[in-house]
Parts: C-alpha cells; structure tokens; sequence
C-alpha cells in the first residue's frame, strides 16, 4: 500500500493524478476463508481489521451486498461519545472513543476525528439528577465528562437558547473529547487497511443462506456462489433478523427506522455537538458547514430506510426551539437508516446456537461512535472463541437471565 | 455585456418598477421578475463564488436548479443564506448580497484554492493533514471549516411565522405546467377532487417560453383557458408558489407553499407547510436540461440554453450581445432563434452532432445563423466573464479550430425528466437510449399499502418532450388517476397538437470526446461543489465505484441543488471511467424535499409558548401570582417551591416542610394522573396490572400499588381506590398518567380484548388537593361538612360528601408520613375550594408547598419515588417492597421476568437509607466505591445514591440508596465518590428517618 500524504499529493499533481492506486481491491471469492464476515460496514470491516492486525487472521472475506459503507456507517450523524451510564457500555464506547483518537493515524486515511465536544443538555430536575449520576459513574470508570453550568453551555455553544419560555437549559453533561468523525473515511480507511492485509472484500455479494452441519457452519451461500469458512461472523446491521433466519436461530431485536437530515450549508457557527433528549433532537455541524441533525425512531418496524415525516418535524421543531436562529434554514436533504434495536437499548456481541458463528448486532441508535471498539471486541470473539472482557457482558444470554444492560435510563433519546 | 430590452418579457409588468439592493449597490427591476433577471438587466453577471474553489460565478440556470446564483437575503430577524436568485420574486426594498467570499465578490482571497486545484482532487483531504496528531482539530479543520460554508449564519430570532395545514384530495397533481394542467382537467372534469401546485409564480412552465399550439391557438393563450376553466371547477384548487416536496409512503404529500416571500409587507405566515393524504399523485414536474461538460463551462456566461431562452422571452433580458450556441439536441436552436428575434448576435451555433439538426435547424440557418456540425467546445475563455470560445472538433482531442469571442455561451446537453417525486417512495427508473435519460419505469412504481401504484408521472416528467406527445402523455395521466379512483372520464378531451418532429438527440457526455487531463480537469459536473470529470474519472480509478461511494468521495450532487444539474452527467461520465453501460451504473437515492424547505415551516406554529401543549391545573393562576418557581413536568409546569421576599430556594422549601410537619400544608396535587378502570373485570385486570392483589380490595378502601413492565421492573406506582364493585380508580404519578393509560389500553386491546372492562383518563376531570400535617384535620373540620374524624375516614380509606358547601371526595392516603387528606372537588370547583381552604387554614399558618418539599418529606419518611428510585432496571424487590407483591396470585405483569436469575441474585443491590458522617448531603448520583478494578480497569462499586437531601426536620443530609447486601449491613459505613475524585463516608441505616412507626399519620 502506498502511503497518503501531502507528499503523495504533491507527487501526484504533477502527473494530473493518473498514478493513485486503488483503494481496496475488488477480487472474486476464493472458494474458503478462515473467516467470514458478513456485512462490510463499519463493525464488519472493524472486526476484520483487528482480527488481522491484533491475532494475525488475515484469510479473512468481507461479503457485502451493496456497497461498502453503505448501511448505517454512512447514514448516521457522525457522533462519537462515550459518556455511558453502565460499566460495560462505557467500557466498549470509551475504548471505541480512544481508538478514534489516534484512527487517522493508524489508517493513514483521514477519519476527521474531531473531539470538538459533546454535551447532553439537562432541561428538567430529572435530567439534572440523571446526568450528575452519570458523571459519578463516569469517574469511576475513566470516561472524563463533567456537569456544566448553563452559563458555560452558552460559552461553549452561543446559539443555544439557554432561557426559553418552555424548557430552559438547566445545564449539561459535557463529553471534551467526544465529537464527530467522517462516517464514510471510516469505513473507506478501514477497507483499505483490510485489503492491504490480504483480505477479500467483496462488494455486490448478497448471502442468500447460511450452511451447516452438526450445530456448526461450513460456509455461505451468496449471489456469487457458495464460500465455505471455519468461522462466521454475521454483523449486518439493520438485517440482522433476516441473516439470523437464515442462520437457523432468532434474536431479541426489532428493526426500526432511524432519520436524519442535513440544512443548507452556512460559515461556522457550532463547535460543538448538542443533543437535547427532553426536546428530542440533536445538532452538530459538519465541517461543509451543513447542520446534521437527528432525533428519535420511527414507533414501528420496517426496513426502507425511509422514515415518516411527522419524526422530522418533531425533531425540527425540537432544534428551532433549541437554537432559534436556525428556523431560516433550509432543510437540504432528510434520510433514513435501519437499526435494530434490543429489548435493552444495548448491542449484542457474542455467541450464538451454531457453536462458531458469531454475531455483532443490535447497537440501536449509536453504531458509528462505538465501531472501533465493537470491531476490537468482536475480533477478539472470533478469534478465540469466547468474548474478552469488553463483551463479556453483551452475550445475548442477558435476557434469558434479565441481566440488562439499560441505558434508557441515561439516554432517553436516539444517538 | 447583459442589459435589459427595449421590448419583450411575457413575466414582467413594467409600469412596476422595483428597487433593490447587491451588495450595496442599487439597482432596479420590474415586477415578475426574478432576481436574478434583474440581476442580469442591470449586468451583474457574477453573482457568487463556488464552495471549494471559490471560482467566481455567474447565474446557470433560471429555476429551481440553480447551483451558482445564491444569495444572502435580508437583515435582522428576515435574513436569509443561500438563496436562489433564480427563485427570489424582487419586491421593492429587497436586499441581497453574495456569498462565500473574502473581501468580496470581485476580490476573493480564497480563489488562492483555484490557483492550487490541481493539489486539492477529489477526496484528497483524506490523504493528508494527518499529522502531528492534534493538527486536524486546532489548525486544519478550523482552515476547512472557514473557508467551506456558503451563506452567513443568522443572527436574530426569526420575525415571521409559520404554519401547517392539513388536506385531503383525491388527486394531487405536482406542476403547473401544460402537462400538470391537462392532468387537472382530465381528472377535474371527471369529478376527483383535485389540487394543483405549481412551485413558480406562474402556470405554462417551459411551453409558455417555448411557444407552439395547442387546440389552434397560441400555448399561451391555451393555458390562460385552461386556468380560468380550472378556477371554475368547484373540485379543484389550484394554488401557486407551491412546491411538492416530498412523496412519502401512503399518498401522504408535503406541499411547500411560500405564501409571501415575493410580498413581505403581506399579513399573515411566511411558509405554509401543507401535510397532504391524497390517494393519486400526478407528477408533472418537466424536465432540466443538463449542462455540457466542456473546459470553462463554469466561466459566469455560460449558461443552459433553456435559461438564455427564459431571461430574453419572459424576463426581457439579454444574457450577452454575442452567445455562442452549443448543443447535443434540437431545443437549443430555439433559443438561438430568439436571441436572433430579440435582435442580438449569435455568431454560431455547434452541433456535436455529425449529422446536425432537424427542422429547427433549418429555420436557424434561414435567419442566417451559421451552423457548424460535429463541432463542440475546446475551451471557454475568460475569468469573471466570457470572452470566447474555442471551437474544435467534438470527435476529436481538442485542437482548436478557430476562436470566436463572445460574452455568453448556452449549452444544450439534452433533458432529464424530473423524477424525484416518482423516486422518494421507491418509484423506479430505466434508461431510455434515444433521449439519453432515466425516466419513470411504468411497471415499477412506488406502491401503496394495497400494492398498487399511486404516483402516476406525466408529460415531459415521464419521458416526451415534443409537446404533442407531452399533451398526449399528461391527459392519459389524468385519465388513469380518475380511473385508479373508480371514476367515469369526464368530458375533457384530449387536446389537438401538431407533432414537431425534431432530429434525433446524440448523447454528448464530454466535449470534446478525447478530452484530456488538462481539459477534464476544467471541465465542471456540479458548479458548486467544484466536481469536475477529472474528480470522477479519479474516484473510479481508485476503486469508488459505486455511484454512492463516487458521490460522496468526489461530493457530486451533494450541494444545495442536490445534483439537478449534475448527477446525470457525473454518473455517465463514471460508467464511462467503468467501462460499463449507464444504467448498471444506476442512480443515487432520491430524498426529499425537491428543494430545500425552511425549518421555520417545518417547525410550523410550534415555538416558544406554544412550543409543546402547557398543562395547567385549575389552581395554576394562583401558583403564579404567588411567585411560584416552576419545574416542567411532563407538560405540567409544577411550583417546585413558593419563595417569599429575600428567600432562596432552599429557604422557601425547608420553611414549607417545617411548617407542614409542625402544623399544617396544602399541595396542589391536581397533576397526579387519575384512571377509572370500570367493567366486570376490572379487578382480574388490575391484578393483572399490578404487583398487587386489587380484586381483594373493599369499596371504600385504598390500596398502595405497584406497577411493572414484561420484564419485571418498576414503571409506576399509586394509590388506588374501589369506587363500587365495577369500579377502581387508580391513581398514577404525573409524568406517567398519559403512557400508563396507554399501556392498559394496550394490553385491553391486544391481549386481552376479550375482557369487559373501560378505562377512562380522568385526571384533568378533578382538581386534588393534599392537606397535610397534624393540623389538617382541625383545617377540614373548620371548613364543615363531612366527618373527617378517625372513625368516620380511617387510614386508606376514602368517603364522598362535602366540604365547605363543596362536592368532594377525600382520601386518607399519606406521602409524607403526616396525617394527610388528599380531597377531589370538580376541577371547576378547584380554585374555589383551594381559596376556601386557604381561608380556613390562615389561622394554623397553613401554606402552600411545592415538589420540592413534596420529594424531601417522603425521604424522609423512607418512600421511593418513580424516577428516583426507579431507573428502569428496579424491581420491587430490590426496593423493600415485596410486602405489596402479591404471593396468591398465579400471574401478574412482570412476575415471570422476576423469577429469571439475574433478578433473584442476592447480589442485586437493595434499598437503604444513608446518613453521612459528618452531616453533609451525599451529591446527587453519587456511587459507593468499592475495593479494586474490573477487567476493564473501571472502579469497583458497591451501591449509588437514588434520592438524597437535606433534612430540614432531622437538620442534616438523609439519603436512599441501593447498596450491595445493603439491608444486611446496617450500621457499616462506605465511601460515595465524588465527581473531583474525593469521598464522602456514609453510613447504612433503616430507609425510614422520621416516624418509624407511623405514629403520626395513624391519629
């Protein structure tokens, strides 16, 4: 793999570009992989960067049926937090968080990491009491939040309404080193690494069954013909259900949709991420100068990746209220996204009834922010067969045994 | 140069004259025209600056489509960014100015990115700017993020309003063109109740410019007819400056209606969001005419030729003195054949086509316009203005036959039928080979709940752009609408067209063909974003194939105009690079809305005081003149204290318990939610429901009650009274009023729908009032009526009668550990009874008190709180309460669940109380620290703070808290963290801190 740089760059412009090698490779399957992931988006591509790079497994195949990166990886509003309320989810989101930090680096793809900060407006006494426990719990578990002042909420961002008539801004659990990331680079950088290792990504490739014998899978059937593999992974977000049936086994989720919208792009004016849960809606702006906004879920299950507008105007309404000068925006593009959801809001990693098939599903909401993590914990699944300590608490087996993982109680509110 | 005509412009009124401002400067115009006709009657060709180059830019377009041409509008409270000038009615006292430059327009320093394009590609930000690691954050994105943006951010609030409105057609039809008013009068005159849009200020769309006959008359005179017959059919309504944003699923429509942005003086709202069910959609949206992919095509001059054609015939304008023509098509003739009409210069017309034109052509050539064939653009030259153009061959690699000056160029790339509609809810498309563009596919439209197709395109929208065909297309859509409808045609006929055979079109996807890098590299896809072929052909060459990974690593179709001009031609070009055929290939996804909508009207009337519904009780106004300080609750605003002169907070809740304690308080306690549950199994239900045995309980008792979910935690609790043998009112916390009559009403309906029971939401019905403290009784006596005694009202029981002349229910219920009646009076009789009440208690010192002292006198007395408490992961148990849990019944809600393992694990953590050592209040949401770390390196914990206070009663910080083997521990004290890393020792004691035996709530 060539290296990016401005040196590259600069090379490059003098022969108008004609020299960039591909990205990623785009082969046919071999007929058997040691593993195989299903589902090229974030997690999936994560899994299989970190079963390379932290266990050696590079005889790896990542089957895509669209385009890589194309699910929720690249439809989500690009938050990246970890201020959790529960020890195992702050554990996964902060590790996740931490990796982001260096991502770019690491890739040497530009991820656009940006910790710019994000806050989690507290608008009733509730909210207040809510996010002073979590800024407890968050140092004890080493996740720096803290409790601001509606003062330094203002400071921080000037065009929130901190004294509106209805719900005023009572203060804020502040994440400094959360922000926002570029989805798509994630993704994008993650393949490429992946293919420089050796594995097969391979775009366009539906899994129409999954095979086994004896409570153990042999391979895959796809639109491209059967794959065989020692181990499956299955991290297909938004059609985990449907790849689980296929699997021979149910899950505890429900797809819903999820929407987002972006405004016109205007100069800067918001440094920083802002979600308001009593309101319903949160706000960030891209470095393009869009504002990338997102609320709640569609209240029934679908797989369209479209959503109902009554969400969008709730969710709108939410953010002209919270930030007034916004209401002369214009709404540019509105879009939707298919998440599964657990009966517990957390995601499930871990075993399942065909002894080496592994899933990564059910992140709900808040796949983006916790890609790295669930990628480093999936692999670590995988390749050893049981999950480390990151995933031991995320085993589906929690609902037989009602051991839950509740963040609603932090969260009220998609992220 | 561009300038205004002596004659001509079918918009404009010119005994209108209007004044406005650009960037300062004055100018003038007429009514109907745009701004950016006026604009270009006044020569201001250079109207903006491109997103990442920050080339300078000149007016493209002259509709919805326009990249280039945005604008700030405005000041104060009514600015506006990024607005189309190609879409901005000039009224008189509008003010604009251009965008996305420093110093300004003429004079851009960020045109340094212009000079540097050959290193900023497509994409390379992700290849750089990579290190040192904190660069990103502090030095380049703050770089990126100024220098990218359009328009400026608002400063002030928004001065004007905005609201929804709801409809119901049978037909909605999408455009006021030809087509969209042949559709209305085919499907009106069949009797469906119709409704047309038409997004610009008038009906004809493009055929008013483009001329012809239709019924033997001139088109414009056709469709002054068909208005005027429309307006008389009493089924339809036919409004204009009115979008249709979105389709969304079920024939549901979002129409964007912009009642008066063209007349801001007017009364009345801004936009009006129209929220639309209608059972058939007509999308007779037209088509756009794509731009030519030729080196300078982005040079302010170079315009769509259907543009140069609407600026001379409907605004009077003259883009240039001298416009080269360049076309793939026929259609762009007709626009050399005005200008030539209107009497300026049109030194050439280049045909890419080998074979040239059809009869167009001819009349072309017969005005004496020189022809050239199989000729296209080398290279446009000029910077802020065209000056020439370099022909050469388009078959060829560039070599530059000759050079022809000229100020302005009109390309013709062909016409793409807009789709969006069609595509939102999932329409599909094909590839039609003639014309070179994704049209409808007939066989695959968006469908509705029953299968079947409900958007039906029409006109050009569908594919035809010969006007008979156009006709012919958009009344048969009309037709199939009324028929899908179950509905006879109606006397409308089809109209009577003369076809205008036109020569074939000849897709031209770069000009010249053999094109290279240096050519590609100037030659624009998508004007603002600075997407050029060379973008594309690089993302394909590093194996972003799919058009979504093209589009968003190159950012085609990604600016304002979400792509109108552009996406065609990037994606052509991409297939090109990919060697494969244009539909495998494919579209990108089609969102709404059409075009940008504001939030303001998507937010509608909801905002400041009337943001969400305020609740209020009948006692509320009294709460307020008091001073009251208020806390949302739900859509409640409850006092959370009533502060008197020089009092904080605190001081105002430690003197309300002080005195409820000592002698006697009043709580408006009307927002508790009250639910009449009525029917023969109204008490199987309730057991159902509740942790509780309620079928047990006596009419005219009381029961505390436990509610929990599937999986066995605690969502509710209150206090619930037998009215009869049929009927139980339960009573639930504020918040939970609404969500837990939903959830009986889900389970009565879902489950168990078989079961005779009503339930009702009554809490709004009854104004409840708590009078609490060992003076309470004396208080009721003084007001007269019913006996209150112990022996007549007993602990958890209820009576009706009256009081003080006042109809009224009273319960013996206590949340506060005192002798307490909570009484019920008709909420019109609220106000009333509280001023009675106050009169009665004025010589007990009786007061007020708020939620606040509400919340620290039931700590103190040891009662959870929902919400406190109660997370969403506690069960009763954990909480001490597995007396209200109910061992004789075989099932209730949540009892399964409470059996799994997790939840009978002794570890769980149970309630106690806290008591620190040195007398301070725990911090709220404080957790017991525990000896050592996880596996993952996070502080072991042993408990955590749910409620914790001072106690103005015992003076010192109470707490409730759930602590590991807590019950078991009395007396031990443990570590609560704080959050500067410090700890604060507490000890474990009985949850209950004052009145263990009930000594005082028991008189």
């Amino acid at each position: 793999m060539r290296r990016y740089s401005a040196f590259a760059i600069a090379r490059e412009a003098a022969r108008y570009h004609t020299g960039w090698e591909r990205a990623w490779a785009s082969p046919e399957p071999k007929k058997k992989y040691d593993v195989i992931i299903v589902g090229a988006g974030g997690h999936g591509l994560a899994t299989a960067f970190y079963l390379g790079k932290n266990f050696g497994i590079t005889n790896v195949a990542i089957i895509e049926k669209g385009w890589l990166g194309g699910g929720n990886t690249g439809r989500n509003t690009t938050i990246i937090r970890s201020n959790y309320l529960q020890d195992s989810s702050a554990a996964i989101y902060e590790k996740a968080r931490s990796l982001y930090e260096t991502m770019s680096q690491d890739l040497n793809y530009n991820v656009m990491f940006s910790p710019r900060g994000v806050m989690m407006l507290a608008q009733t006494e509730h909210e207040v009491r809510g996010y002073q426990r979590t800024a407890h719990a968050n140092a004890l578990q080493g996740v720096k939040t803290e409790f601001i002042g509606p003062e330094r909420v203002k400071e921080l961002c000037p065009i929130i309404c901190i004294d509106g008539p209805r719900y005023p801004v009572l203060g804020a659990l502040w994440q400094e080193r959360g922000g926002t990331g570029r989805h798509d680079a994630v993704a994008w950088g993650y393949a490429r690494a992946c293919s420089d290792m050796g594995m097969d990504i391979i775009q366009k490739c539906e899994v129409v069954g999954v095979r086994s014998s004896g409570g153990k899978v042999v391979g895959v059937d796809t639109t491209k013909g059967p794959i065989d593999c020692d181990k499956l992974g299955l991290v297909v977000a938004g059609n985990s259900g449907a790849l689980a049936n296929m699997a021979g086994f149910r899950l505890p989720m429900e797809s819903v949709a999820l929407q987002a919208l972006v405004s016109e792009p205007i100069k800067p004016c918001m440094d920083v991420v802002v979600m308001a849960n009593t309101v319903h809606g949160y706000m960030s702006q891209s470095d393009k100068g869009e504002m990338v906004i997102g609320g709640g879920t569609d209240g029934f299950n679908n797989y369209t990746q479209r959503g109902s507008f009554h969400h969008i105007e709730e969710t709108v309404r939410a953010l002209v209220e919270t930030f007034p000068i916004i209401s002369r925006l214009k709404m540019l593009r509105q879009w939707g996204g298919i998440v599964d959801v657990t009966g517990d809001r957390s995601p499930v990693i871990g075993k399942t009834p065909l002894g080496n098939c592994f899933i990564n599903a059910g992140w709900g909401t808040g796949g983006f922010k916790a890609i790295p993590g669930g990628g480093w914990a999936t692999a670590e699944l995988i390749a050893k067969g049981e999950p480390g300590p990151l995933a031991a608490e995320f085993g589906m087996e929690r609902f037989i045994e009602g051991r839950f993982i509740d963040e609603s109680v932090a969260a009220g509110v998609a992220h | 140069m561009s300038t205004r005509l002596s004659t001509g412009g079918k918009y404009l009124n010119r005994s209108d004259q209007r004044r406005f401002t650009f960037n300062g400067k004055q100018f003038t115009g007429y009514e109907g025209d745009t701004l950016a006709s006026a604009l270009l009657a006044n020569d201001q060709m250079l109207m903006g600056r491109s997103f990442k180059y920050h080339r300078p830019r000149g007016v493209v377009a002259s509709g919805a489509e326009e990249p280039n041409a945005l604008v700030n509008l405005g000041t104060g409270g009514t600015f506006e960014p990024n607005q189309r000038a190609t879409t901005t009615e000039l009224f008189d006292g509008l003010t604009a100015t251009s965008q996305n430059h420093w110093p300004s327009l003429e004079f851009d320093i960020g045109v340094a990115n212009n000079a540097m394009a050959r290193f900023f590609p497509a994409g390379f930000y992700y290849k750089t700017f990579m290190a040192p690691r904190a660069a990103w954050k502090h030095v380049f994105e703050p770089i990126v993020r100024q220098s990218a943006g359009l328009g400026q951010v608002p400063k002030d609030r928004d001065a004007d309003t905005y609201e929804h409105f709801y409809a119901f057609y049978d037909v909605v039809i999408v455009g006021g063109g030809v087509a969209g008013l042949q559709a209305a009068l085919a499907a009106g005159s069949a009797g469906a109740k119709v409704l047309l849009m038409e997004q610009t200020a008038h009906l004809g769309g493009r055929a008013v410019i483009d001329g012809g006959e239709v019924d033997g008359k001139p088109v414009d005179a056709w469709v002054a007819d068909a208005g005027e017959t429309l307006d008389a059919m009493p089924n339809v309504t036919v409004r204009l400056r009115m979008m249709g944003a979105g389709v969304y699923d079920h024939g549901y429509v979002l129409g964007y209606e912009r009642v008066r942005d063209h007349d801001p003086m007017a009364e009345g709202p801004r936009h009006r969001l129209w929220r639309i069910r209608t059972q058939q959609i007509v999308t007779a949206t037209g088509a756009i005419e794509r731009p030519l992919s030729f080196a300078g095509n982005d040079i302010p001059g170079v315009m769509l030729a259907s543009a140069v054609r609407d600026y001379v015939d409907g605004y009077g304008v003259s883009p240039g003195d001298r416009t080269v023509v360049v076309t793939n098509n026929d259609d762009a003739y007709r626009t050399a054949i005005s200008l030539k009409k209107a009497g300026l210069e049109v030194p050439v017309i280049l045909d890419a086509r080998a074979s040239g034109g059809g009869a167009l052509a001819d009349e072309a050539k017969g005005l004496g316009i020189r022809v050239e064939t199989g000729k296209g653009i080398a290279k446009v030259k000029g910077g802020k203005r065209v000056t020439g153009v370099a022909v050469c061959a388009q078959a060829g690699e560039g070599a530059v036959l000759e050079e022809i000056a000229c100020d302005a160029v009109a390309m013709s790339g062909g016409w793409s039928p807009v789709v969006h509609l069609w595509s939102h809810c999932g329409g599909k498309l094909f590839w039609d080979e003639d014309q070179a563009h994704f049209r409808p596919d007939p066989n695959r439209p968006p469908t509705s709940h029953d299968g079947k197709g409900f958007v039906i395109p029409a006109g050009s929208a569908n594919g035809p752009m010969d006007l008979a065909e156009v006709m012919g297309d958009a009344h048969a859509a009309g037709l199939a609408a009324a028929k899908a409808l179950g509905l006879k045609s109606g006397k409308a006929a089809a109209p009577k067209v003369a076809p205008q055979p036109e020569a074939a079109m000849e897709p031209v996807w770069l000009m010249p063909q053999g094109a290279g890098p240096k050519l590609r590299m100037k030659a624009w896809l998508d004007y603002q974003n600075d997407v050029k072929v060379s973008d594309v052909r690089l993302a394909a060459q590093e194996g972003y194939e799919s058009v979504e990974h093209t589009k968003r690593y190159t950012t085609l179709g990604m600016a304002t105009d979400q792509g109108k001009l552009s996406n065609i031609n990037g994606l052509a070009v991409l297939s090109d690079a990919l060697n494969q055929p244009i539909p495998a290939t494919g579209t990108t996804t089609f969102r709404p809305p059409y075009t940008p909508i504001s939030f303001g009207a998507i937010a509608g009337e909801a905002r400041a005081d009337t943001f969400q519904p305020l609740r209020k009780t009948p006692i509320h106004d009294w709460h307020e003149a008091q001073g009251a300080f208020f806390e949302p609750v739900g859509h409640w605003r409850r006092p959370y204290c009533f502060p008197r002169q020089g009092e904080t907070h605190s001081d105002a809740v430690n003197r309300e318990i002080n005195q409820t304690r000592k002698s006697v308080g009043l709580l408006d306690a009307s927002t508790l939610g009250k639910i009449i549950v009525k029917g023969p199994d109204a008490g199987r239900f309730l057991d159902m429901l509740y942790t509780n045995m309620m079928s047990t309980l006596k009419p005219g008792k009381c029961r505390y009650g436990l509610m929990c979910n599937e999986n066995g935690f605690l969502i509710d609790d209150g206090v619930v009274a037998r009215i009869d043998e049929d009927t139980f009112l339960c009573h639930t916390t504020t918040g939970g009023a609404e969500r837990i009559h939903g959830w009986m009403e889900d389970w009565l309906q879902c489950e168990w729908w078989d079961w005779k029971v009503f339930t009702a939401n009554v809490t709004e019905q009854f104004a409840q009032i708590a009078v609490v403290g060992p003076n309470a009784r004396k208080v009721l006596e003084k007001l007269g009526g019913m006996d209150v005694s112990k022996d007549a009202l007993a602990f958890m029981e209820w009576k009706d009668g009256q009081l003080g002349g006042f109809d009224c229910r009273a319960y013996r219920i206590s949340f506060s550990g005192e002798l307490s009646y909570e009484i019920a009076v008709p909420a019109s009789q609220g106000r009333a009874f509280w001023d009675a009440l106050l009169v009665a208690g004025e010589e007990f010192g009786m007061m007020p008190y708020g939620t606040e002292a509400l919340h620290v006198m039931r700590a103190e007395k040891g009662f959870i709180m929902i919400g406190d408490e109660t997370d969403g992961t506690v069960i009763p148990q954990d909480l001490g309460l597995n007396w209200a849990i109910s061992k004789k019944k075989e099932d209730f809600l949540g009892k399964r669940a409470q059996e799994r393992p997790h939840m009978t694990d002794p570890s769980r953590w149970k309630l106690v109380g806290l008591e620190t050592l040195d007398g301070s209040v725990i911090p709220d949401g404080s957790y017991a620290i525990a000896e050592g770390t996880n596996a993952n390196g996070q502080r072991n914990t042993q408990g955590r703070v749910t409620s914790t206070y001072y106690s103005p009663t015992l003076e010192k910080g109470i707490a409730m808290g759930l602590v590991l083997y807590g019950p078991d521990r009395m007396g031990e004290v443990i570590e609560f963290n704080k959050v500067d890393g410090s700890t604060v020792a507490a000890r474990i004691v009985d949850p209950v801190f004052y009145d263990k035996d009930g000594e005082k709530q028991n008189v």
